[in-house]
C-alpha cells in the first residue's frame, strides 16, 4: 500500500491508502480530521471545501496521492489558535450557522474568495456554490460583506 | 427531587417542575366587517396538532433533569432533537433567564431515548418551545429557589435579604455565596422551598433578546460533532448497494468473492434493504458497494412514474361538476412534485450490537419509536437498547423516522461489529424519504362583492406517520373535541389545516392514494401545498373580484392580529410600488400553531425560466418570542424553501425510483438562487410562544407564485414551475 506524506494544518503526516483514495477520507477516515463534511462525494455540494496550497479545493474529487508533498488546511486549521480568522468572527456576528453541517465549506470557499477578491460584489458572491440546506444563503452574504471590513481594518 | 453523586462531584439535579399547560385559544377574537361571510371555526381553529402533542407530553412534562454543578455551570438534559432549528439556544436562554445565570454558564444536551417519557419526546409539529416554555421556566426557578434556600442557610438571612446576579448570590450586607459552591447544600432533600412561581415575563431581561447560538463557535471551527464525527471504538465505515427500484430486495449477490477481495474491504452482509459493505473506509466502502453485482428481486412501485402518479391523484380527488348556481367560480387545480427532505447531512447511523445489548448513535426526532422498533427488529428487550440522540445537519422532517438507525443495527448484528452507517447522497434521494406529491381541486365562488364559498379538495399520495406522532395522536384522540375516530393523517390534516379568511362556507378535505414509496413530513406538512395554493387562489380570487392582493386579505382576513401583520409587511415592503418589466411583487399570509406571517416578495422573472426572488420582506407574529435572532434564522431558511420548492426543487418519479441523486439534478436553491435583501420585522411579544419552525414555507411559496402569476401574466399550476429533466441521472 503506498505512504503519502503531506501537511494538514501545519503538520505533516503520512497516510498508507491507495493512489486513488480521495482525500477526503483520508482526512476524515485515517487522520480523524472531520471538520471537511461528505455531502455528495462529486464535487457537487460543496460541503467538503478546503484549502490545497491556499486555493479552495475539494477533498472529496481529489485522490490522496494528488496532494502529496502539499499543504491542506480545513477548517480546524483556519484560526490562529483561539483567535479566529475574520471570515470566522464575520459568521458568529451574523449567526449564519443554523444545522452547521455545511458552514466549514461555506466558510473555507468564503476565505478563498476573500484573498482572490479582497472586495466582493454580489455578483462574486452568487458564484458560491456550496449549498446550505438550511437555506442560510443571505446571512452567508451579509458575512462575507462583514469579513470583508474586518479584513480592511474597518 | 433526587440529588446525586458524579465522582466526586456533588451536584444538584432536579427533576422536578409542575406543567403549565396553555391551550391558548385567540381564534374569532375579533369579529370582522359585517360586509364579509364569516367561516365557522376549523377544528385547527379549537385544537392545532401542536396542543395534541402537548397533551400527550403532559403527564411527563415535569420530568425535565436540570443540573446545577460545582463549576457554576447549568446543565440541561433536553428530550428533543437539535437539527439546526435553534431550540438549544432557546432552552438555554429559558434556563439562564429563570436561573439569572449568564447563558455562556448553560449547557443543553440532548437526552438519550427515555422510554418513561412516553409521549414527550418528539420533535415536530413546531412544537418544542411550545411544549417546553413553561416546564424549562419551573424548574430553572425551582433550581434557583433551591440555591436561595441553600445560601439562606449559610449565611444565616432570610432568603427575602438575597438577591441572584449572574451565579453568585448576595446578601444585603454584602457577603456572598457562588451557585457552584452552593449546589451541594442546594441538593439536599431536607431543604425546605416553599411554592415556587417562574419570574413574571415583564421581567425578562434574557428572553426575547437576539442571541448567538450557543454552537455556533463549535460549528464556525469545526468541532461541532456529528453522527459520523463521533469516535465510538472499533466503529468502521459502511455503506449499503441499494435497488434499482424503491423497496427492492436482493435475490443473490454474483460477485462476492471479487468483492470481498477488494482493497479495504472487511466484511459483506446481506440486509433487508440491500447488501452492506463495511471497509476501513468510506471510500473503499463506495467503491466496494459499486462494484457489487447483484440481481434483484422488483420494489413496491416499479410501474409507477411521475404521469401514472398525477393521474391517480387526479382521479382522487373529486371534481365540482358543473358552474355554481349562483355567483361566479374562481376554479384552480394543482399538481406539486415529490420532494427531497434532502438535509446535508445523508442518513447516517453509528451502532454497536452485541448478544444481549445493542448502543445506537444518530440524528433522531423520534428517539422512543427508534428504540421500540430497533429493540423489536433484534429480538432485545427495550431495556437493553440504549439510543443516543446527536446533534443533526438538517432534518426538515427526515429525521422522525430511524432508518438509518435500524439499518446500522441490523448490519452491526449482522457482522459481528460495530459500524458507522452512510448512506451515498444518492441513495439518500433516491431511497430516502419525501415530501408526497399531491393534486388540489380548488372552488372559491363570489357574488355581488362577497365570497360566498371557499372549497378545496387534496388528494396525496399516503404520508407516512409511523414514526410515533400517531401514537401520541392515538391517546389524545378519545379526547379530541373534533377528531375522534379518524386515522393519524387526517387528524393532521384536520389539526394543521384552516383557512385564516372569512370566505364563507369553507371547506378542505384530503384523500390519501396509498402507495409503498418512502414519504415523511416535510417542513410544514400538507401546509406548504395546501395553503401555498389557496394563497394562489386568493390572489386570483381577488383578481376576478377587482380587488388589489392586500386590500382583499385586508377585508377578509379574520383577525386584527392578522391585519396587523399584513399591514406591517405591505408597508415595510412597499406593497405596490413600480416594478420594472418583467419584475413583480407577489405577497401571501399563513397561520398555523398560534403564529402567523406574511412573505412579501419581489421576483425578477424577465426569463421566465429561470426567475430569481431578488428581495424579501416578512412580518411575522409568533407571541412570545424567545430568541428573535432564531427565529429569523427559520423565517430566513423557509424563504429559501419556498424558492426552492416553488421554482425549481422536486424528483421526478420514473419506473420505480426518483431520477434525482445528487443537488446538481435535485435543483435546492443556491446563493445565486437566493436575494441579496431580506428584511424581518417582528410584531411585539407577547403572551406564550407560537409555532415558528414550519410557519414560513406556505407564505413563501405562496408569495413567490403570485409574484410569478404578476410578473409573467402566467398561471403557476404545476410545482416547481420550471422542472426540466435536465441532467443525465445516475445509473440505477
Amino acid at each position: 500500500m503506498p505512504q503519502h506524506t503531506f501537511t494538514v494544518n501545519g503538520k505533516t503526516v503520512t497516510v498508507e491508502a491507495p493512489a486513488d483514495l480521495p482525500t477526503l477520507w483520508a482526512l476524515r477516515d485515517k487522520l480523524g480530521v472531520t471538520g471537511p463534511k461528505y455531502g455528495c462525494g462529486i464535487d457537487v455540494c460543496k460541503a467538503c471545501t478546503s484549502h490545497l496550497d491556499g486555493e479552495a479545493f475539494n477533498p472529496c474529487v481529489t485522490p490522496v496521492s494528488e496532494v502529496a508533498g502539499r499543504s491542506v488546511t480545513t477548517i480546524e486549521g483556519l484560526a490562529d489558535g483561539e483567535l479566529l480568522h475574520p471570515v470566522q468572527q464575520a459568521w458568529l456576528e451574523q449567526d449564519v450557522a443554523q444545522c452547521g453541517y455545511c458552514q466549514p465549506g461555506q466558510i473555507m470557499a468564503a476565505v478563498a474568495l476573500l484573498r482572490r477578491t479582497p472586495t466582493p460584489t454580489d455578483a462574486d458572491i452568487d458564484a458560491i456554490e456550496n449549498v446550505c440546506r438550511c437555506g442560510s444563503y443571505f446571512r452567508v452574504r451579509q458575512a462575507i460583506k462583514r469579513a470583508a471590513e474586518l479584513m480592511r481594518g474597518a | 427531587m433526587t440529588s446525586s453523586r458524579i465522582g466526586r462531584r456533588t451536584v444538584l439535579t432536579l427533576l422536578v417542575a409542575a406543567p403549565t399547560l396553555t391551550v391558548a385559544g385567540n381564534l374569532l377574537d375579533t369579529p370582522t366587517a359585517d360586509a364579509v361571510l364569516p367561516s365557522l371555526p376549523a377544528p385547527a381553529d379549537i385544537l392545532d396538532l401542536g396542543d395534541v402533542l402537548i397533551l400527550a407530553g403532559t403527564p411527563t412534562a415535569h420530568m425535565l433533569v436540570l443540573r446545577v454543578d460545582p463549576d457554576g455551570t447549568a446543565t440541561l438534559r433536553l428530550p428533543r432533537a437539535e437539527v439546526g432549528q435553534g431550540i438549544t439556544t432557546a432552552a438555554a436562554m429559558l434556563v439562564a433567564e429563570e436561573l439569572d445565570l449568564p447563558v455562556e454558564r448553560v449547557r443543553v444536551e440532548l437526552d438519550d431515548a427515555r422510554p418513561e417519557l412516553l409521549f414527550n419526546q418528539l420533535t415536530g409539529s413546531s412544537n418544542t418551545i411550545r411544549s417546553v416554555y413553561g416546564p424549562i421556566r419551573n424548574a430553572a426557578a425551582l433550581a434557583r429557589a433551591r440555591l436561595l434556600a441553600a445560601a439562606a442557610a449559610r449565611l444565616r438571612v432570610p432568603t427575602g435579604a438575597l438577591t441572584t446576579r449572574a451565579g453568585v448570590i448576595t446578601a444585603t450586607d454584602g457577603r456572598a455565596a457562588r451557585y457552584g459552591d452552593l449546589a451541594a447544600a442546594a441538593a439536599d432533600p431536607k431543604l425546605f422551598v416553599g411554592l415556587v412561581t417562574p419570574k413574571p415575563e415583564r421581567d425578562f431581561t434574557v428572553v426575547g433578546t437576539p442571541t448567538s447560538r450557543i454552537d455556533a463557535r463549535a460549528m464556525v471551527t469545526g468541532k461541532q460533532r456529528y453522527t459520523l464525527d463521533l469516535d465510538v471504538p472499533g466503529a468502521l465505515p459502511t455503506m449499503v448497494r441499494r435497488a434499482p427500484t424503491i423497496n427492492g430486495t436482493v435475490r443473490s449477490v454474483d460477485n462476492e468473492a471479487v468483492v470481498r477481495a477488494m482493497p479495504g474491504v472487511l466484511a459483506l452482509a446481506v440486509i433487508p434493504t440491500g447488501v452492506a459493505v463495511v471497509a476501513e473506509t468510506f471510500g473503499q466502502a463506495l467503491d466496494a458497494k459499486e462494484a457489487l453485482a447483484v440481481t434483484w428481486n422488483g420494489g413496491t412501485v416499479d410501474d409507477e412514474s411521475d404521469d401514472t402518479i398525477t393521474a391517480k391523484l387526479r382521479a382522487a380527488a373529486p371534481g365540482f361538476g358543473g358552474p355554481p348556481l349562483l355567483g361566479r367560480a374562481v376554479d384552480a387545480e394543482f399538481d406539486f412534485a415529490f420532494v427531497s427532505h434532502a438535509p446535508m447531512e445523508t442518513n447516517s447511523a453509528v451502532a454497536d450490537v452485541r448478544a444481549d445489548r445493542a448502543e445506537v448513535w444518530a440524528g433522531l426526532k423520534s428517539p422512543i419509536n427508534a428504540q421500540e422498533g430497533i429493540a423489536k427488529a433484534l429480538g432485545l428487550p427495550v431495556d437493553k437498547v440504549t439510543v443516543h440522540v446527536t446533534q443533526g445537519g438538517g432534518s426538515f422532517g427526515r429525521r422522525l423516522f430511524a432508518d438509518a438507525a435500524l439499518e446500522a443495527a441490523l448490519v452491526s448484528r449482522a457482522v459481528g461489529r460495530p459500524v458507522k452507517l452512510m448512506w451515498s447522497r444518492v441513495d439518500d434521494m433516491r431511497h430516502g424519504r419525501a415530501r408526497a406529491a399531491s393534486h388540489h381541486k380548488i372552488r372559491a365562488v363570489h357574488a355581488l362583492g362577497n365570497v360566498v364559498s371557499f372549497e378545496h379538495r387534496v388528494a396525496g399520495v399516503e404520508t407516512d406517520f409511523g414514526h410515533g406522532v400517531g401514537d401520541a395522536i392515538t391517546a389524545e384522540a378519545a379526547q379530541l373535541p373534533v377528531a375522534g375516530g379518524l386515522v393519524f393523517a387526517q387528524v393532521v390534516f384536520l389539526t394543521t389545516i384552516k383557512s385564516p379568511y372569512n370566505l364563507g362556507l369553507t371547506g378542505q378535505s384530503l384523500t390519501e392514494v396509498p402507495l409503498k414509496m418512502h414519504t415523511g413530513s416535510w417542513r410544514s406538512v400538507y401546509s406548504a401545498n395546501t395553503r401555498g395554493a389557496e394563497e394562489i387562489v386568493v390572489d386570483e380570487l381577488a383578481r376576478s373580484m377587482g380587488r388589489d392582493p392586500v386590500a382583499f386579505r385586508r377585508e377578509f382576513l379574520k383577525t386584527d392580529r392578522q391585519r396587523a401583520v399584513l399591514a406591517k409587511a405591505a408597508t415595510e415592503g412597499q406593497w405596490g410600488r413600480a416594478m420594472p418589466a418583467g419584475f413583480a411583487q407577489g405577497i401571501a399570509f399563513h397561520e398555523e400553531y398560534k403564529s402567523c406571517v406574511v412573505y412579501l416578495v419581489e421576483l425578477d422573472a424577465r426569463d421566465p425560466a429561470d426567475p430569481r426572488v431578488v428581495r424579501a420582506t416578512i412580518a411575522v407574529d409568533t407571541g412570545r418570542v424567545i430568541n428573535p435572532r432564531g427565529l429569523e434564522s427559520q423565517l430566513l431558511g423557509a424563504l429559501t424553501d419556498g424558492i426552492s420548492t416553488t421554482l425549481r426543487a422536486g424528483l421526478h418519479i420514473d419506473r420505480g425510483l426518483p431520477l434525482e441523486g445528487s443537488y446538481s439534478q435535485f435543483h435546492y436553491a443556491r446563493q445565486k438562487d437566493s436575494p441579496t435583501d431580506v428584511r424581518i420585522f417582528t410584531m411585539p411579544t407577547t403572551g406564550t410562544p407560537g409555532g415558528a419552525g414550519e410557519l414560513g414555507v406556505p407564505a413563501a411559496v405562496g408569495a413567490i407564485a403570485n409574484a410569478y402569476a404578476r410578473a409573467t401574466g402566467r398561471k403557476p399550476r404545476r410545482f416547481p414551475l420550471n422542472f426540466p429533466v435536465d441532467f443525465d441521472p445516475f445509473p440505477r
